[in-house]
């Protein structure tokens, strides 16, 4: 009712975004469908009420430009978020998640538009970390990367709205990823940090414990790993080896980065004998590292691999800094995920995950 | 019945294409190569019949497929060939 009085009396003034005018009979669900305002599923329509209501969840003024979207490159101002994520479905408390997600995802070396633009599967996975995620009910646990979690869903969705109505970045157009992914709709989940030993992945990334934080990652997924039978860490980085090296294709070397979803059970196994996060890490660089004679382009009438010339060669499947661990899923099931990178992370400088503190205001 | 605009609330600005050139003879023709892993394998090919038709051409290119090209970059390649030939390799 607040809002709707707002609206009435200061929406003419507080926002700028043009007016869409339909006809009373037309369902405004349908309007933005016409408009190719949506990713295919129906959005929630951006009205005057529901745009002031998210604008609550930041302090940020609505005029206040983000940054360029790309494709096209065009300013996007805090109100054209928060339009785009009523139409998501977020809710207002979500803004700093969201803003902040979008100005990782818009610093250079995320690389935004070829993300958007590659015939590959990628798009931009959102990992988020410290109170905020449950201040706002994240998902961490139980089906992490599956459906039910408005936080989880609509954070991610909304992004990915916003390059599509801000950007134009339409899918046959701008997007020309070959085959897509599932995840392109929205992939957006928090890190398990229940155990106090282990170092939350934004930690790692060189802010302070108990700071919220976002990671954006270039990447899909999730591809399933399976290991019932491995009760050693060492017998079990060897097993996550052998589906890691997999990744793209047996013989791609240092072409892409990936995240390893650790489920609490698997993890149990590392955490019992010690393991760290950077141990594990530093562990599954080293098993995916292999004789170069088995990768050559050609071996056994198969073209894809790496040159005869470095047959004599030990070839690691990633860079030093390619794999992240991230903890998260449910307590039963000795299942863990992997989240394969762009594979333009052969470009290991020009191409990196962004993290960014999530402001309260 | 209104709702707000969740676009950027820009017009393309559509623009005729240029008319292709009647014959390529003594046009350079730019070799783009954009920074794929098997980029140069396709253009080596691509040059070699257009130098057997007596057609100069240049190569020309980006660092890496993973950032668009600078405007600078554009603009000196523009400056350098008639007409433009973007080799995809996948």
């Amino acid at each position: 009712m607040a809002e709707r009085l707002e609206a009435k009396h200061s929406g003419k003034t507080l926002l700028a975004a043009r007016k869409i005018e339909y006809p009373e009979t037309a369902d405004p669900a349908e309007v933005c469908y016409e408009r190719g305002w949506t990713d295919g599923l129906p959005v929630t329509p951006p009205t005057d009420e529901r745009v002031i209501a998210m604008l609550k969840g930041t302090k940020r003024r609505p005029h206040e430009i983000v940054g360029k979207i790309p494709p096209f490159l065009a300013d996007c101002t805090v109100e054209k978020v928060a339009i785009n994520a009523v139409m998501a479905g977020c809710k207002p408390e979500y803004m700093p998640v969201l803003l902040a997600a979008l100005e990782a995802a818009l610093e250079p070396v995320f690389t935004l538009h070829g993300v958007l633009a590659t015939t590959y599967f990628s798009g931009p996975i959102i990992i988020v970390n410290g109170p905020v995620a449950k201040r706002i009910g994240m998902n961490s646990g139980i089906n992490v990367l599956g459906q039910g979690n408005r936080a989880n869903a609509t954070i991610g969705r909304a992004l990915n709205l916003i390059v599509l109505n801000v950007g134009g970045g339409r899918p046959g157009e701008a997007d020309r990823s070959t085959l897509g992914a599932p995840s392109k709709y929205t992939l957006c989940f928090a890190e398990d940090e229940s155990d106090p030993e282990w170092e939350p992945l934004s930690v790692a990334r060189g802010f302070p414990r108990g700071t919220s934080a976002v990671t954006l990652f270039q990447g899909h997924g999730p591809e399933a790993f399976v290991d019932q039978k491995s009760r050693t860490p060492e017998g079990l980085t060897r097993s996550f080896a052998l589906s890691l090296n997999k990744m793209g294709h047996d013989r791609l070397t240092q072409s892409a980065r990936a995240i390893v979803v650790l489920s609490p059970e698997h993890y149990a196994i590392y955490r019992e004998s010690g393991w760290d996060r950077r141990r594990i890490e530093r562990a599954l660089y080293e098993a995916t590292i292999r004789p170069g004679s088995e990768l050559i382009a050609g071996k056994d009438g198969v073209g894809e691999g790496i040159p005869a010339s470095r047959a004599g060669e030990m070839v690691p499947k990633f860079h030093e800094d390619g794999l992240m661990v991230v903890r998260a899923g449910g307590k039963a099931g000795l299942f863990s995920a992997i989240l394969p990178g762009w594979l333009a992370g052969r470009n290991r400088l020009e191409l990196q995950p962004v993290s960014k503190q999530i402001r309260d205001n | 019945m209104w709702m707000r605009d969740p676009t950027a609330e820009t017009s393309a600005v559509k623009r005729p294409r240029r008319a292709p050139p009647k014959s390529l003879e003594g046009l350079t023709v730019g070799l783009f190569d954009i920074g794929k892993t098997r980029t140069p394998e396709f253009l080596d090919r691509i040059e070699k019949r257009f130098n057997e038709k007596g057609l100069k051409t240049k190569r020309v290119g980006k660092p890496t497929n993973a950032k668009v090209a600078t405007v600078e970059n554009l603009q000196k390649i523009s400056s350098e060939v008639d007409v433009i030939l973007i080799g995809l390799s996948d």
